[in-house]
């Protein structure tokens, strides 16, 4: 708006420079004096002068006193809502108000400011309020506690089994009818061929199922009706059957033709267990003795191996074939060396940390010297081995008599198989030995649990006549793709042999 | 206090606003860790679960505070209550709860009820529970031993009652500070904010 003025103030000066036609002629001090007069209104507006600035003379505005203090810098990722109570209107009124006075020296002794700087520091008024708290013994925690949070908070990794989170199926993927299977726990009757048959003995007869394609056919039965089967066992190539019985002997059987090989008698009491190691034939005995069997010879009983002195109701060859190990119900757990190791009968290594009876063993495909042993009813701990120093790294009990174990490789977990009383299965993270899952399905105790060839699937064999598989380490279409290109060994060792 | 009930007295804020300190004091002492948390029993209210403290020492305290608290609530004297988190060993303060009360202090006994539900003020307190115990995920872990305080402000004139004594405002210098939601009986005003040391990484 000034400036327009000034415009107009211009325009004005210089009509009246100009000569004006119709006006009566102006003396020339007349003309002198107005234009003069013009000039001093156009200095009283000249824009370098302002009213702003004629008052800055006279006084410095004043700073805002003390920012206040309490607005909060970070508000800790939410978003910032100012409250507009009555006190801070009093102060934003007062700070106002004040702005336009002068300020002097006095001022800051004031009551006022006084009023104000005890609400931005203190956040009451001295003069307003008292603060008044409950007097007598302050409320401490118990002595010695500390807070469990701590727990929470201190923990820098995240345990590995919340980390990789995956689907684990809980309900059985089938479930099979297995009538008169005996519901001994010290037998051991399932396993499952690399070519994906899953042989079971029902009391006295094997059944084989086809797993890939569903058909069952049954491979043999006992000539005497009272006669059982205590032990099956695959060899690694899945095309013979190594039948362990108990009227003491250990047959073995070509699958493909349905043909009995071989019927080998060394033992004195039924055969409960059986492990291969490319052509030895491992077998333990309710006698407590193991004894060697090589299948290509007629002297087929090569060595015994005795270091029990209950029935043998574990046994495993570790995957390189190098030790054995096996668990009796005398609570032991023996580590052999391989028969051209060392060819006296004493075991490496004698864990008797069990309380009960140890069937369920099993070695760990990717860490060569870890072996897994779970006791039974009276023990029920999981316990690892270290095979190289003899030394016990974990245990864990279980609440559960153990059945069975298996390593899973696919998510690196263990797989425990439960009796009295909980009847399940369990998988295991390993080797936190944190929970991951519990199978629950089985009305009775699981006897046998076995993984299948490609790992996806356990196999449960129970005391309610049923054999459940349960689909719950199936790997990533992705990962196992890779797995897939890896070439197959096919190659026979027995099937060179043999004849 | 029936939930039939539409509108609100001044005693019935003063004891709905003393029912929210008596559980949200319970709600910190147990969020934080700073009484074990299995001398905490589970209650429902508010349709929601708390726990509340089940250590007798730490009852009467609270009981003999919010008693005096619900007075000056109807009495429309108190302003803040403050829950001071120290350290056991330092005295240092850690952590402080604040709660302002606004009281609308023409609101007397015998004035008519004001129209606000009970309902809409147990969810509005509801919500204001629930930031207490979201904020465990971002205060900073009170690694030592801790000891706590109520401070509850007042005006000036007030009589100071029996073993009642008067304190500092115990402020932490050099804090954070998040401010939590708001409720209100129309009758008592109450924003919640906690403050709390900034730690060195932060």
């Amino acid at each position: 708006m000034a400036q327009f003025g000034f415009e107009n103030d211009i325009h004005s000066i210089l009509k009246l420079d100009m000569p004006i036609t119709n006006a009566p002629m102006m003396a020339r001090w007349q003309r002198k004096g107005s234009s003069s007069n013009a000039a001093a209104g156009l200095s009283s507006l000249s824009p370098g002068k302002s009213v702003n600035v004629s008052q800055s003379s006279s006084k410095t505005p004043s700073k805002t006193p003390g920012k206040n203090k309490k607005t909060p810098s970070k508000m800790g990722g939410d978003r910032f809502i100012p409250i507009r109570n009555s006190k801070q209107m009093d102060v934003a009124n007062f700070l106002l108000t004040k702005e336009n006075e002068p300020v002097d020296a006095n001022a800051t002794n004031s009551s006022e400011t006084q009023k104000f700087w005890s609400v931005s520091l203190n956040g009451y008024n001295i003069h307003d309020a008292k603060i008044l708290h409950l007097g007598g013994q302050p409320l401490n925690a118990p002595e010695g506690y500390q807070n469990n949070l701590k727990v929470l908070y201190s923990q820098v990794t995240t345990p590995v089994s919340l980390k990789k989170t995956r689907y684990i199926s809980l309900t059985a993927e089938k479930i099979l009818d297995a009538p008169d299977i005996r519901n001994d726990f010290y037998l051991n009757l399932l396993d499952w061929s690399s070519r994906n048959l899953l042989a079971v003995a029902l009391h006295n007869s094997v059944y084989l199922w086809d797993a890939t394609q569903g058909d069952v056919t049954m491979l043999m039965k006992m000539e005497q009706e009272e006669d059982y089967i205590c032990s099956l066992s695959w060899t690694k190539e899945g095309s013979y059957l190594a039948v362990g019985t108990s009227d003491c002997k250990v047959q073995l059987w070509d699958v493909e033709n349905q043909k009995r090989l071989r019927s080998m008698a060394s033992h004195t009491a039924r055969v409960s267990s059986l492990s291969w190691n490319d052509h030895v034939l491992s077998s333990g005995s309710r006698s407590g003795l193991i004894h060697h069997h090589d299948v290509r010879v007629a002297d087929h009983h090569i060595f015994t191996l005795s270091g029990h002195s209950q029935e043998v109701c574990g046994l495993k060859w570790s995957p390189d074939g190098r030790y054995l190990a096996s668990g009796g119900n005398d609570n032991l757990v023996n580590l052999w060396p391989r028969v051209s190791e060392g060819n006296s009968s004493e075991p490496l290594h004698r864990w008797s940390e069990h309380q009960g009876g140890v069937k369920a063993l099993a070695w760990c495909p990717w860490q060569s010297n870890i072996l897994a042993s779970g006791g039974g009813t009276s023990d029920r701990h999981i316990r690892i081995w270290n095979i190289n120093s003899g030394s016990c790294i974990s245990s864990l009990d279980t609440q559960s008599q153990i059945s069975s174990l298996v390593f899973a490789p696919n998510y690196k977990e263990l797989v425990s198989a439960h009796g009295y009383s909980h009847n399940n299965v369990v998988i295991w993270k390993y080797p936190s030995l944190t929970k991951v899952a519990e199978l629950n399905g089985h009305e009775n105790r699981v006897l046998n649990m076995i993984l299948s060839p490609d790992c996806s699937t356990a196999a449960t064999a129970a005391g309610d006549e049923t054999i459940r598989l349960w689909k719950s380490f199936e790997l990533d279409p992705i990962k196992k793709k890779t797995s897939e290109r890896k070439p197959k060994s096919t190659s026979s060792v027995i099937h060179q042999s043999i004849r | 206090m029936t939930s039939t009930l539409k509108g609100i007295t001044l005693k019935g804020s003063a004891e709905m606003v003393a029912e929210f300190f008596s559980f949200g004091i319970n709600s910190i002492l147990y969020q934080r860790g700073i009484y074990p948390p299995e001398t905490f029993s589970r209650v429902t209210h508010y349709d929601m679960s708390l726990q509340l403290t089940t250590d007798p020492k730490l009852k009467n305290y609270l009981t003999n505070v919010v008693t005096q608290l619900k007075e000056w609530l109807f009495e429309c004297t108190v302003q803040k209550l403050v829950l001071v988190i120290t350290c056991l060993e330092t005295n240092e303060v850690l952590e402080r709860w604040q709660f302002d009360i606004e009281c609308d202090k023409s609101a007397k006994e015998s004035s008519a009820p004001r129209e606000k539900s009970i309902k809409t003020i147990q969810d509005e307190i509801r919500s204001v529970i629930r930031q207490i115990t979201a904020t465990v995920t971002f205060l900073p872990l009170l690694e030592t031993p801790c000891a706590f305080d109520l401070l509850v402000y007042t005006d000036k004139d007030l009589v100071v009652p029996d073993k009642w004594e008067e304190s500092g405002p115990q402020i932490i210098d050099q804090s954070e500070e998040v401010r939590l939601r708001s409720f209100t009986t129309s009758i008592h005003k109450v924003n919640s904010m906690v403050a709390y040391k900034k730690t060195d990484s932060a």
